[in-house]
């Protein structure tokens, strides 16, 4: 079987600040999106054969016993050569990807500050906080391998680190999460929208929301509500802002704030979403910030998160290894704990009704006609890969959990 | 204006500590060094790609012609095909062996020289 080409860079939307990607750039990243597709679809089932055909027997053999846990298979595949070179491979493809989107924002970095600075000038709807606290679950690595992270700055008003976010995305998800790295809100949105059609909020908050790329489609669903971004880091926030000025979202709020001291009244949020928010956190943040949303929701409102899906007594030994892939080689350490949590139980714990809880799922939803027709969505991870109707291509969604108040 | 070193500064490492696959670190090292050299080639090469189509165009192959190109459907997928291709080839020795690692009745030919030889 032939393999499945993913789109072409160039069918990106133009930067919303103006970054220029030169041919050679566009170039290099179709080289090290079609690499994730290589890695994803050719050679990652090919770690599964030497899994279960020499590294599962070994295993059996010194020790007398089956191979047991998700750690266990771990240190075992460490030793497998084929394993060996998909990993290196993979990691590497990763900071090739960093590297690049870097020395794209950092070329033209001036332009991008001082448009980003025109955009913000003096607008009330960014709000940054000098005092913002970084929690050491950002602070002590640098999350997917994205150097500087979300709040590092080289220069005053650095963008740099969320301009280099916003032009690889579409390198890691082979095109997955649209024209505008906004294929997970645009999926939140249609979620919603669907499951509740008379769900009107007034006041939306979007916790850990970033450059806001996920939020600003749920602003577009709820052209009423005031929508705010919530995110530690004040380049991401600036950068974000700027975008969503750029783009026509004049009205969206970006605040600098942690989940552990946000700045709002209680009863004050009609809907608190987050979109791949929870895995980068820690054990405590999630059990005090779901606490603290239950405090923030108005009675009515409601709470909605887009995360990995945890581990179940029926989720298979490998998928639990592979899955916790990330957190292990790829700076999310917080990943593989958060597979374990039961997050039905932490939202009770918060207060929420157990005959109120929301669960789900949602796949990135891609703009029609951003794929070339002859294109497919291909994430680096075969597993979690399904092409759905012809008009929406996505990887297999996320698991969605949430409540009312 | 802001005076920085971008080669070094894009090069920037994450922080945390990084992990090693292979035993030998040196291994990785090449590695890594053999991809983006790889890669480097598949630019060169898509740069080649644009130079034909535009000659074939008659447009005049300039720096801001090459860098104004963008291929129709066809063109990328042509494109495309071409990495899917270029990554196959230069990961051929990985795709042998998760081959060899299906095929179960592989013999050495030293051994089957030997067995050739006694008979």
């Amino acid at each position: 079987m032939a393999a499945s080409l993913p789109p072409t860079y160039d069918r990106t939307a133009p930067n919303a600040l103006g970054a220029k990607v030169n041919h050679d750039e566009i170039a290099r990243f179709n080289f090290l999106t079609s690499v994730n597709v290589h890695l994803g679809t050719q050679l990652f089932p090919g770690t599964k054969l030497a899994f279960e055909q020499r590294v599962k027997p070994a295993f059996k053999k010194a020790q007398g016993r089956e191979i047991a846990t998700r750690v266990e298979v771990r240190d075992a595949m460490r030793t497998d050569p084929l394993y060996q070179t998909w990993a290196a491979l993979r990691r590497n493809t990763m900071e090739m990807r960093q590297q690049t989107g870097r020395a794209i924002a950092l070329r033209q970095l001036d332009a991008l500050i001082a448009r980003a600075k025109e955009l913000n000038d003096a607008k009330p709807t960014l709000q940054l906080n000098p005092q913002t606290k970084i929690p050491r679950y950002i602070s002590e690595v640098d999350n997917h391998c994205m150097p500087g992270s979300y709040y590092g700055e080289l220069v005053p008003d650095d963008v740099s680190g969320p301009a280099n976010y916003d032009l690889g995305v579409f390198v890691t998800g082979a095109g997955s999460m649209s024209a505008r790295n906004d294929g997970g809100g645009r999926g939140v949105a249609k979620f919603v929208r669907e499951r509740w059609p008379d769900f009107k909020p007034k006041r939306i908050m979007d916790l850990g929301g970033g450059i806001g790329s996920n939020t600003l489609p749920i602003a577009q669903a709820f052209p009423d509500a005031e929508v705010i971004v919530v995110d530690v880091g004040a380049p991401v926030l600036r950068y974000g802002h700027a975008r969503a000025q750029a783009m026509g979202y004049d009205k969206v709020k970006f605040v600098q704030a942690a989940l552990e001291d946000l700045p709002f009244e209680p009863n004050s949020f009609d809907w608190i979403q987050s979109t791949m928010f929870w895995h980068e956190t820690s054990a405590p943040a999630i059990t005090n910030g779901m606490k603290r949303i239950y405090e923030l929701l108005a009675p009515g409102g409601m709470t909605l998160h887009a995360e990995q899906p945890n581990f179940t007594e029926s989720t298979p030994l490998w998928e639990k290894f592979t899955k916790d892939w990330d957190a292990w080689y790829n700076n999310e350490p917080f990943w593989s704990k958060f597979h374990t949590m039961n997050v039905i139980d932490l939202m009770t714990a918060a207060g929420f009704q157990k005959d109120k809880l929301i669960e789900g799922e949602v796949v990135s939803d891609v703009e029609p006609g951003f794929y070339q027709p002859w294109a497919g969505s291909l994430s680096r991870h075969a597993p979690e890969k399904t092409n759905t109707a012809p008009t929406t291509r996505a990887w297999r969604g996320w698991y969605m959990f949430g409540g009312w108040k | 204006m802001t005076t920085l070193d971008v080669n070094t500064l894009a090069n920037a490492k994450a922080k945390g500590k990084r992990p090693y696959f292979f035993d030998d670190p040196a291994v990785e090292r090449v590695l890594s060094i053999t991809m983006a050299v790889a890669g480097e080639l598949a630019v060169t090469r898509e740069r080649l790609d644009t130079v034909e189509r535009l000659l074939e165009a008659g447009t005049p192959v300039t720096k801001a012609n090459i860098d104004a190109y963008r291929p129709d459907d066809d063109a990328a997928q042509e494109r495309q095909a071409w990495h899917a291709e270029y990554i196959s080839r230069i990961l051929r020795i990985v795709h042998q062996e998760l081959e060899a690692l299906q095929a179960t009745d592989d013999v050495s030919p030293e051994e089957l020289a030997d067995k050739m030889a006694a008979s």
